[in-house]
């Protein structure tokens, strides 16, 4: 089927409902309205008020309860519309999804997807651009992936939806209908915690994941640079080997990602990559990201942003040197 | 124009057992008979001497900070006996004799408060949640629970506690919103002990009531006498039927008293007026009952002492097998995910490899 990301991660929802009556979907207007990026459209109708819940406004409520309902034995796919407004159940999320599992030791699992959508560069209104994959990926206990494209959307929510631990799952509102791509019609799976090599090449390694895979990709091929890209996909747990083998290889090393530079997922990629690999690098590891400030108003973003100009600077600088 | 009435509702309070031991026979429950008041009285026992083991064991390095239940010992197992075997227990971190009520291994509980996770498993099915130390944080979970008692149609209730002070946050509010929307059998018990640390309940709320929050919700609420044994045990027997054959959620704050500290790392003279606590002396849980029972020639000084002596034998036996547990380094890595991420596995064996987890 040719599927933009809002189709893809709609017929995952589909499928994984069909699969396990024990998925039950929650959120704010993810019933009739469809969710406002309509990405649960058209299940109410089909599963009925039973499994697809419209919630009383309250984030913490819905990802509370979601917690609870996983730990009676439900699978709970809640969605927080908009990530600003997720850290109102954050206390839920480190404080218990993330440790019901380890406290229990194993007795007790959270098995449930978060779905938000995340980051900017769609002109909208405050608290609806940020990125905030590094919270929930520091303490441990939370599974963060994010995907880039139609077709590791559908695989990687799949894969969620099966996992027996908690799930924060970031969608990329600027490619919620950014391109269409052929994927496939029934069920797969794309798997969680592995890194994704969209690019092979030797003169330098480029990490990034979500709003920038697709910035770097047009950044290298307009640059015809020998690149390997390498697309994270699972925030945490890194795939730390992939990474690590591409930078040995190539000698060079530039991160792009949308979130802020400071204590970003880059800093944990730099910082693995000079661990295991520094005296095989030709060149300092550089990072292209958003200055470290909170998420301005959408009047400032194309500034603020990262975008192919600075990515080719990055570039340029790490093979000069 | 039009004025008209469009809310009114109540709270009711009821006692049924008095400070003296005399029992309000109209109010009196047709399903307590002395020898279910006598058990009761027997577990209160045990809780208490459960407490004070507990409190000993911390004085002396042998628990992490705790936080004692003394004084409310008639909330707790009037709601414990209320309950039928397939309802779900999700306490905040007080309900000690709950937990040991609900069938939570006394070994389990002295190895939670020895400081190891592993006192926290849980058998299945799901009959209860342990501790949960953030405040109110429990009540969406027991929300979310009662959800899926509802989904999956199992005529299980879930009974969640939560203090006087819990039920100034949010998530309080979230929770008993949600299930009033959702209509789930669940039943919130307010135990209301007065004190939240060092703030009073008049500080914690301008509220007459803590149960007439419910209303907020959409749900009812009533108040019952905390230090009531019997009076707690029929409140929450009926709000758990209520709940499961209408179908809803219910409110029930039990007035009850802090006796001794928040845990044991508090104070209580810094901030609390002897003349409280003697008042509330006289209103001690297991005083009236043990009146009430010895009036009826059930109980005396020498069922006591043996009630005491058996239980010391009992904590002891238990406290003994809890102190043979050999704690695993290893564990804290292996339980973290359903499978072992590359960064944990190596900060594992690197910290094997260099003694890190070998203990002292």
């Amino acid at each position: 089927m040719q599927a933009n990301m809002v189709m893809a991660i709609n017929d995952a929802l589909r499928i994984a409902m069909e699969n396990d009556s024990k998925v039950v979907l929650l959120g704010e207007d993810i019933g009739k309205d469809g969710g406002v990026f309509r990405v649960t459209e058209g299940l109410l109708a089909k599963f009925g008020e039973k499994r697809v819940i419209d919630t009383p406004l309250a984030e913490s409520g819905i990802i509370g309860t979601s917690v609870g309902m996983a730990l009676a034995g439900l699978r709970p796919i809640p969605e927080i519309q908009f990530a600003g407004f997720m850290f109102l159940g954050f206390s839920q999320l480190v404080n218990h999804a993330a440790r019901f599992r380890s406290r229990s030791r194993s007795t007790l699992t959270v098995p449930m997807v978060v779905r938000t959508p995340v980051s900017g560069g769609v002109r909208t209104l405050e608290h609806h651009s940020e990125s905030p994959e590094v919270y929930y990926s520091h303490m441990g206990g939370l599974v963060v992936v994010e995907p880039s494209s139609p077709y590791d959307a559908k695989g990687l929510m799949l894969s969620a939806v099966k996992l027996d631990d908690p799930v924060v799952f970031l969608e990329p509102t600027k490619l919620y209908r950014l391109f269409k791509q052929d994927i496939p019609d029934g069920s797969y799976e794309v798997p969680i915690g592995k890194a994704n090599v969209l690019r092979e090449g030797n003169d330098i390694t480029i990490i990034t994941y979500g709003t920038m895979v697709n910035v770097v990709q047009k950044t290298v091929d307009a640059k015809k640079v020998d690149a390997e890209i390498i697309d994270l996909r699972t925030i945490n747990p890194l795939d730390t080997r992939t990474f690590v083998e591409s930078a040995k290889k190539t000698g060079h090393v530039v991160i792009v990602h949308e979130a802020s530079e400071s204590f970003g997922a880059g800093a944990e990629v730099a910082a693995r990559i000079a661990e295991e690999a520094i005296y095989e690098l030709d060149a300092p590891i550089l990072r292209v990201a958003s200055p470290s400030l909170p998420y301005p108003f959408p009047g400032y973003e194309k500034y603020y942003l990262p975008n192919e100009k600075k990515i080719a600077e990055a570039i340029d600088k790490s093979l000069s040197s | 124009m039009v004025v008209k009435q469009v809310f009114d509702d109540k709270i009711e309070y009821i006692s049924i057992i008095d400070e003296n031991g005399n029992a309000d026979a109209a109010l009196f429950p047709k399903d307590v008979d002395d020898a279910l008041v006598l058990r009761m009285y027997k577990r209160m026992g045990f809780a208490r001497d459960f407490d004070a083991k507990l409190l000993s064991l911390q004085r002396q390095g042998r628990a992490v900070t705790y936080a004692p239940l003394l004084g409310e010992e008639a909330t707790q197992i009037g709601s414990a006996f209320a309950m039928g075997e397939k309802d779900i227990f999700v306490p905040s971190f007080r309900q000690h004799a709950v937990q040991i009520e609900r069938g939570i291994p006394l070994e389990l509980l002295f190895i939670y408060w020895m400081g190891f996770e592993e006192g926290c498993v849980v058998s299945k099915p799901l009959r209860y949640l342990t501790n949960a130390v953030p405040v109110s944080t429990q009540l969406p979970h027991a929300s979310g629970i009662a959800f899926a008692q509802k989904y999956n149609n199992t005529g299980a209730a879930v009974v969640v506690y939560v203090g006087d002070g819990g039920t100034s946050e949010g998530d309080f509010y979230e929770a008993l919103n949600f299930a009033g929307v959702w209509k789930v059998p669940l039943v919130v018990i307010i135990e209301n002990n007065q004190w939240a640390i060092s703030i009073p309940r008049a500080k914690q709320s301008a509220a007459l009531t803590l149960a007439q929050k419910a209303f907020a919700a959409g749900i009812e609420g009533m108040q019952v006498d905390g230090n009531d044994v019997v009076a707690v045990y029929k409140a929450v027997k009926d709000a758990i039927r209520r709940s499961l054959s209408e179908g809803g959620p219910f409110v029930i704050e039990a007035i009850t008293y802090r006796m001794g500290m928040h845990t044991t790392a508090d104070d209580p003279t810094k901030y609390r007026d002897s003349s409280d606590e003697a008042i509330w002396k006289n209103r001690d849980p297991l005083l009236r009952i043990r009146k009430y029972l010895s009036a009826k020639n059930l109980w005396d000084d020498d069922k006591e002492r043996e009630l005491h002596e058996e239980n010391v034998k009992t904590l002891d036996a238990a406290l003994e097998k809890a102190e043979k547990f050999v704690p695993d380094p290893s564990s804290v890595f292996k339980n973290v995910y359903s499978f072992m991420p590359d960064v944990l596995s190596s900060e594992l064996s690197a910290g094997e490899a260099a003694g890190y987890w070998l203990g002292d």
